[in-house]
């Protein structure tokens, strides 16, 4: 155990934990957005193995990491588009057609990865970028600093989103149209626009997870994702619908899963505990959900199809 | 009213555009193994050539993952289409849900082809209850040690633990820091054989210290990628790992500049300058065994293992990584040791 409390195993531990939390912030950030709009997507998974394989092809084949990043938010936001007619124009049952939606991002992105690619083949990865003068602090540098630029972004959202539901006139509109829908029309705000644009945001940011996970690895297999995306789910009742809690949720995921796999590494937790170990994350936070429950609130219209009759 | 029709024609739309999607990512090919003939395309044709009594034998194999995932599923499908016979391969591959291998496998059976391998040691549940019911279909069932008792049923199980000696033997050779890192995705099957005979290798052949994380799970390649983190993290500086879900540690490995050790397929594709060997399964050696015994009249009730000395296992070494002095005679001597005996894997 004392090998775990030194300078640079820590450092390395916090910046996993990181890596690790990226993918589950960018997805929980954009259900949220969505979730407070009254609007459920259970095909978060889905949209990220879509986005993950189009960005990785496209990365393959140009070499462009920054082409790779787009692909994977056009194809999110096509996928929103997609979901948006399907709950929001058609009013279908949302849980049915996210699980929907999951099914057809897990075939097509295998499909397509089969046709297209055949053996996994490694491509370009996200280079780590020392943010200057940050990145020299001592010890808080290395572990805070030196990501890519996915990992930065996904983190500076958190400020902004929380400002923009908090602030703009389009996150209260959101905010309404996910308490009560009703009222909010009968003051003029469209439902229909506002959940859409939330869907938008809530995909295009699954689309950019999606992308994210594949270019900090650098390889795509089918069923990459591996429930990432459900789990990202979860951390957004985890988080009480705000920017901030998901943020916590995700890090302490992350945390959490990379001080389990140091201890592996360190032979501190005993080989015969290792599968009981790697639950520890997950358990964790059913755990949180647990203490949660109760003590936070979904928002009112979250699943419920709007209608005027 | 209107509207409640058209949400129905629609989520009937998505929900079989979803369903055909996700059964066309477990795709199920058809590929003609040996002599290069163009394969049959559907089950009614394999069947009645089957009954016609022709040449051409029936095959089809349902495995877990990708047909070519430089690891567990491809090693089988290469090891078919080596086999020197006529066969009429059908893959059904990706089938990760226990139960789409079972409906796979069974439907296999129905359609009357004769031989069906089985290829994930999860798939033996099943098999206890389709088995019977095609007494004289043959299965082939692995990595397993035994037949379950089934008089129709071939096992098959590599002896892992002995090409991960003599990947220990070399890794030992190579590392610097004394620090081995190790990856694995939970700790049963060939995969825990290839582990603790890789360490056993290492520690026999040095004073190193071999680390081993098993992170729990298959197809969980973020998280394998993390678990080589961690190990370098810790100095280590020579990589192995087994699973298809290796390939992001291959990559953790390639960004810094580590040897890195295969086994199940050859996985210098991955990188064809780090990868320093791979342990190879020529399940071949023990299929012809399996199909000259069905010939012969004995569809199953027998186990086989492959291994250094019957050639089913092979250690492929990289002419892209050039070995340190005595590296590779070490190792040659490691795989001669174990043939003969004097050698002690750990299994």
């Amino acid at each position: 155990m004392r090998d775990f409390f030194t300078v640079s195993i820590l450092v390395a531990t916090i910046a996993s934990g990181i890596r690790l939390a990226t993918p589950y912030l960018l997805a929980g950030l954009g259900e949220t957005i969505g979730q407070r709009s009254g609007v459920l997507n259970l095909g978060v998974d889905g949209v990220m193995q879509l986005s993950a394989f189009f960005s990785y092809w496209a990365v393959l084949e140009t070499d462009n990491l920054w082409l790779g990043m787009v692909i994977g938010l056009v194809v999110g936001l096509v996928m929103g588009v997609i979901y948006a007619v399907v709950t929001v124009v058609l009013k279908a049952q949302q849980g049915i057609s996210g699980i929907g939606i999951f099914l057809f991002g897990l075939g097509f992105s295998d499909l397509m990865f089969r046709r297209q690619v055949g053996t996994p083949k490694p491509a370009n990865q996200l280079p780590e970028i020392p943010i200057p003068l940050l990145s020299d602090i001592p010890w808080v540098g290395e572990a805070l600093f030196e990501h890519s630029v996915v990992t930065y972004a996904a983190f500076a959202t958190v400020p902004l989103l929380a400002w923009m539901l908090r602030s703009t006139t389009f996150g209260m509109n959101i905010r309404a149209v996910g308490e009560n829908p009703q009222a909010a029309d009968s003051l003029g705000v469209s439902v229909a626009w506002n959940r859409t644009f939330a869907i938008l945001i809530g995909n295009g940011m699954a689309g950019l997870a999606g992308a994210a996970l594949v270019l900090e690895l650098g390889i795509f297999q089918p069923n990459l994702t591996n429930g990432l995306g459900f789990i990202a789910v979860a951390l957004v009742y985890f988080g009480a619908w705000r920017p901030v809690g998901i943020m916590s949720g995700a890090l302490l995921y992350g945390l959490v899963a990379a001080v389990v796999l140091q201890w592996k590494a360190q032979g501190i937790i005993p080989r015969g505990a290792s599968d009981i170990a790697a639950m520890a994350p997950a358990v964790l936070t059913i755990l949180a959900l647990i203490i949660l429950a109760g003590r936070v609130q979904a928002p009112a219209a979250l699943t419920r199809p709007f209608s005027r009759h | 009213m209107t509207s409640n029709r058209h949400l129905l024609r629609l989520l009937a739309l998505l929900f079989s555009f979803g369903l055909i999607a996700a059964a066309c990512g477990d795709s199920t090919d058809d590929t003609s193994a040996d002599a290069g003939e163009t394969a049959e395309s559907d089950a009614d044709s394999d069947s009645e050539d089957a009954d016609a009594g022709g040449d051409t034998l029936t095959m089809a194999i349902v495995a877990p993952s990708a047909s070519d995932d430089l690891a567990f599923t491809q090693s089988m499908i290469e090891s078919i289409e080596a086999l020197d016979r006529d066969i009429d391969l059908q893959v059904t591959d990706g089938t990760f849900v226990v139960d789409d291998a079972a409906a796979a496998i069974r439907g296999y059976a129905e359609d009357g082809v004769e031989v069906i391998v089985a290829h994930g040691t999860q798939f033996g549940g099943p098999l206890t209850e389709i088995a019977p019911e095609f007494p004289e279909t043959t299965f082939i069932w692995g990595t397993s040690s035994d037949t379950q008792g089934l008089e129709n049923v071939f096992a098959y199980y590599p002896a892992a633990d002995q090409g991960g000696y003599v990947n220990g033997v070399l890794a030992a050779a190579i590392s610097e820091s004394g620090k081995i890192g190790v990856v694995g995705p939970v700790e049963a099957g060939d995969a825990v054989a290839y582990i603790n005979g890789f360490a056993q290798g290492a520690m026999d052949s040095g004073d190193v210290e071999v680390a081993i994380t098993y992170t729990g799970s298959f197809s969980d390649v973020a998280l394998m990628a993390e678990a080589a983190q961690a190990h370098l993290s810790n100095d280590v500086d020579v990589l192995t790992g087994s699973s298809q879900a290796v390939v992001g540690a291959v990559g953790v490995a390639s960004e810094n500049g580590v040897p890195w050790f295969g086994t199940q397929a050859n996985q210098v594709p991955l990188d064809g300058e780090l990868v320093v060997a791979s342990q190879v399964y020529h399940w071949e050696v023990v299929l012809v065994e399996m199909l000259d015994l069905r010939d012969s009249g004995t569809l199953g009730g027998q186990a086989f293992e492959i291994t250094l000395e019957n050639g089913g296992l092979e250690i492929e070494f990289n002419d892209g990584y050039e070995l340190p002095e005595g590296a590779r005679e070490a190792a040659d001597a490691a795989i001669a040791g174990i043939i003969d005996g004097s050698v002690d894997t750990g299994a």
